[in-house]
């Protein structure tokens, strides 16, 4: 907890760090990577330059590589302090520009840098004196943004990412505004030493937002659909290597296999109570299951095998490669049927701490799939770009039991240009970020069917369930 | 029972989140022997809570029931005794991502207040982060220190009877976010600045008018802080409901054959639809603070 010194090798960038590149409100994920060109911002440049330097340092881009910038050589504030009162004299006749745009990109050439070429467009803009002072610092700052080419370095952060996602892919991450994510994190209670299901079609980046939370300490279960679980996103925040040790993955194919397995032996499951005994038995519970799943690719090997050396005996040799070729491929399998062995053993005991969906799914199937495997007295949280299969799920909730304290929200974001006389919310905000149902889950008595349980309902609660449901 | 560890079963000392219905909630220190009222009767601490799960059902003496739920922060956010206005979920949710905390993370915050957004910085911090928070109110400093012990957080936060503008935070240059909720936030910018890591840091300060917030940049600015942002965040709430829109009656159609010839009067023709939708609340809140956030660069 210490004041490390800045040879704290978490503070320096080194090569294959994941970093995100940062110019203005725009910022770019990547990999260092030696002799990888980058382009960020129609520019492209090496990184090379960057390994060693500390994060969060400002570069400048000459000729393709990075150059530290020198702290000192910020505003080269404008002297010339000129300026008019109002507009009424600025007419937009498009001549007020001297130089042309060949001019500029001769200036360019002559390698100007970005501030100079700034005061070089300033001195020979005819109108630039008659603006007011606020408009000529709106003039510089456009200009800065056009001709500077300056990058930060950043370490990637979830508050970093997210931002970055939301303003340059949003579809690749369901519209869940940062702002949104923010609320799941908090609504849902992540924290270290917790096990929680991350279900998402976002890229990673929940998945990811949700693992910096834990900092390393419990597990996450990615409950993914299709092929495999997608998680580009949570690779670029470049977490430490043993945060990896704590997520597993659980493709939801298996989901319904797993809740009918568990039934089918939950005798010999509370008679093996130790937790111990009880991994062991889940283990062996499970392979059969998986099995099946495999077999029909075992059995066309096979046959295949069988026919080959039937038939000719030259191809012993081949036979012998794709023997080991098979070999390897039993090994894979055997080393993924432990995996998926020891993640239904972490789901098995139906005990997880929290849930959180964003995915582009349709999230009643996906949440009342999933919440079964929560422990009662847990939140869960699911966001969706659209409101209605969230009131399918809330109604449905409300139907089955089992939940308490939901609510269908969405959270409105405004930024503030905050100036000395001139602040006022920004002129564009988002129009939305995505709906969140959220709520927490209750033991539910097995024995009852969901319709008793309302009725046991004292009257003046009943009066209120009527009163929210309509 | 720890405001960030769960277990699964309540014990003597726990507090626990007694969940009466929608909305409604209360907090309860469970003693052996204890009993608690509510509105569907008494809860008998000794039997229906001590040994029981987190999360199920407690049969109250008159019959009506209620959840018995293990305490989070956001739980407490809505439980728990004010002693001042508090900051709640939605702004915490927004603090906690934007001032980048996570378990390890060392935070500032001043005032402390009644510990709503303490906890919630508690939990993400945990378990090897720390709070240092100052509060200039005495009593309100011994009381949140107690709650702390109670929740069982305690070892995490040191709470510090002091005034911030004047005094500080107590510690210099270990700190990787602060946080400032106090009226005159610009006055201990300078502090929050020395608090702050040498590599530099995430500050945030909360403040209800624009006034407070118009000070609070100049002084960030002139301090050095970076990317100086200021944003408003707010909670809308959607109730779902089935409501029933009546269909409007246009009389006989003459260009279709098939109308039915029921042209007695007062049955009306055409009935209604029941939709199943959201409707917003009659009010909401729709302001508590400008959440201010910068970046403190490296020195």
């Amino acid at each position: 907890m210490a004041d490390n010194g800045d040879d704290d090798p978490q503070y320096t960038i080194k090569e294959g760090d994941h970093v995100v590149l940062k110019r203005g409100d725009i910022f770019k994920a990547i990999q260092v990577l030696p002799k990888k060109k980058v382009i960020f911002e129609k520019q492209w440049f090496f990184l090379d330059n960057a390994v060693g330097q500390l994060y969060s340092s400002t570069f400048e881009i000459v000729s393709g590589n990075l150059q530290p910038k020198k702290p000192k050589d910020t505003e080269g504030s404008s002297d010339a302090k000129e300026a008019g009162t109002d507009n009424r004299h600025i007419v937009d006749d498009g001549k007020s520009q001297k130089l042309t745009r060949d001019d500029i990109e001769t200036l360019k050439e002559q390698g100007l840098k970005g501030q100079e070429i700034i005061q070089q467009l300033i001195d020979n803009s005819s109108t630039f004196r008659d603006k007011t002072e606020y408009a000529q610092d709106k003039y510089i700052k456009k200009k800065k943004k056009k001709y500077e080419n300056t990058v930060t370095i950043l370490k990637p952060s979830c508050r970093i990412l997210a931002m970055m996602y939301h303003g340059r892919e949003p579809g690749k991450i369901c519209h869940l505004r940062y702002d949104a994510l923010a609320q799941m994190l908090t609504l849902a209670n992540i924290h270290a030493g917790s096990k929680v299901l991350v279900f998402e079609t976002c890229a990673g980046l929940v998945l990811g937002s949700v693992m910096e939370r834990m900092g390393g300490y419990g597990s996450v279960i990615q409950m993914y659909p299709g092929g495999g679980p997608g998680r580009a996103g949570m690779e670029s925040f470049g977490l430490p290597a043993h945060f990896h040790d704590m997520l597993h993955d659980f493709p939801i194919c298996h989901v319904n296999a797993l809740l009918a397995g568990t039934l089918d032996t939950t005798a010999k499951d509370q008679s093996a109570v130790e937790k111990q005994s009880n991994m062991a038995a889940d283990e062996e519970q499970n392979q059969p299951e998986v099995k099946q799943q495999v077999s029909p690719e075992e059995k066309s090997m096979e046959t295949n095998t069988g026919d080959d050396a039937a038939l000719d005996q030259e191809t012993k040799e081949r036979d012998q490669r794709r023997e080991a070729k098979a070999e390897e491929k039993k090994v894979k399998l055997e080393e993924k049927r432990k995996k998926l062995a020891a993640v239904a053993s972490l789901l098995e005991g139906r005990n997880a701490d929290g849930l959180i969906i964003a995915s582009r799914f349709h999230p009643c199937p996906v949440l009342m799939g999933l919440l079964k495997f929560l422990s009662p007295s847990r939140p869960f949280v699911v966001h969706s770009q659209y409101k209605e299969p969230l009131i399918e799920c809330y109604t449905k909730l409300r139907e089955q039991g089992g939940t308490v304290n939901l609510r269908l929200t969405d959270t409105w974001l405004r930024h503030y240009q905050v100036l000395p006389n001139r602040t006022h919310p920004l002129l564009l905000m988002s129009g939305g970020g995505g709906y969140l149902l959220s709520g927490t889950t209750v033991a539910t008595d097995r024995a009852k069917p969901g319709g008793s349980q309302r009725s046991e309902e004292p009257a003046p609660k009943r009066q209120k369930l009527t009163d929210t449901e309509g | 029972m720890s405001f960030v560890e769960y277990s699964d079963f309540i014990q003597d000392g726990d507090v626990a989140v007694v969940y009466l219905g929608h909305d409604s909630m209360m907090p309860v220190k469970v003693q052996q022997g204890a009993q608690t009222q509510t509105r569907y009767g008494v809860i008998r601490h000794s039997t229906d809570l001590i040994g029981q799960r987190y999360g199920s059902k407690v049969t109250c003496s008159k019959g009506g029931w209620v959840h018995v739920l293990h305490p989070t922060p956001e739980l407490w956010t809505v439980t728990l005794p004010h002693r001042t206005q508090i900051l709640y979920t939605t702004d915490i949710a927004t603090i906690t991502m934007m001032l980048e905390l996570k378990p390890g993370s060392v935070v500032c915050e001043s005032g402390t207040g009644s510990g709503s957004l303490s906890h919630a910085i508690l939990r993400t911090v945990a378990p090897t982060g720390h709070l240092h928070t100052v509060e200039f109110h005495q009593q309100r400093a011994e009381k949140v220190a107690e709650e702390f012990k109670e929740h069982r957080v305690g070892h995490l936060v040191t709470v510090r009877n002091q005034d911030v503008c004047k005094d500080g935070f107590g510690v210099t240059g270990v700190a990787d976010a602060v946080f400032l909720d106090i009226p005159s936030p610009w006055e201990a910018v300078g502090h929050a600045k020395a608090a702050l890591k040498r590599q530099g840091g995430r500050v945030c300060s909360f403040s209800p008018c624009i006034e407070q917030v118009q000070k609070t940049c100049e002084a960030l600015a002139h301090q050095g802080f970076e990317e100086i942002s200021p944003l408003e965040v707010l909670l809308r709430v959607h109730d779902v409901r089935t409501v029933s829109l009546p269909l409007p009656d246009f009389g006989p159609d003459a260009s279709s054959a098939q109308t039915p010839p029921d042209a007695r009067e007062g049955t009306p023709r055409y009935g209604s639809v029941a939709l199943k939708t959201t409707t917003a609340p009659r009010e909401m809140p729709g302001h508590t603070g400008y959440l201010t956030f910068a970046t403190k660069p490296r020195t």
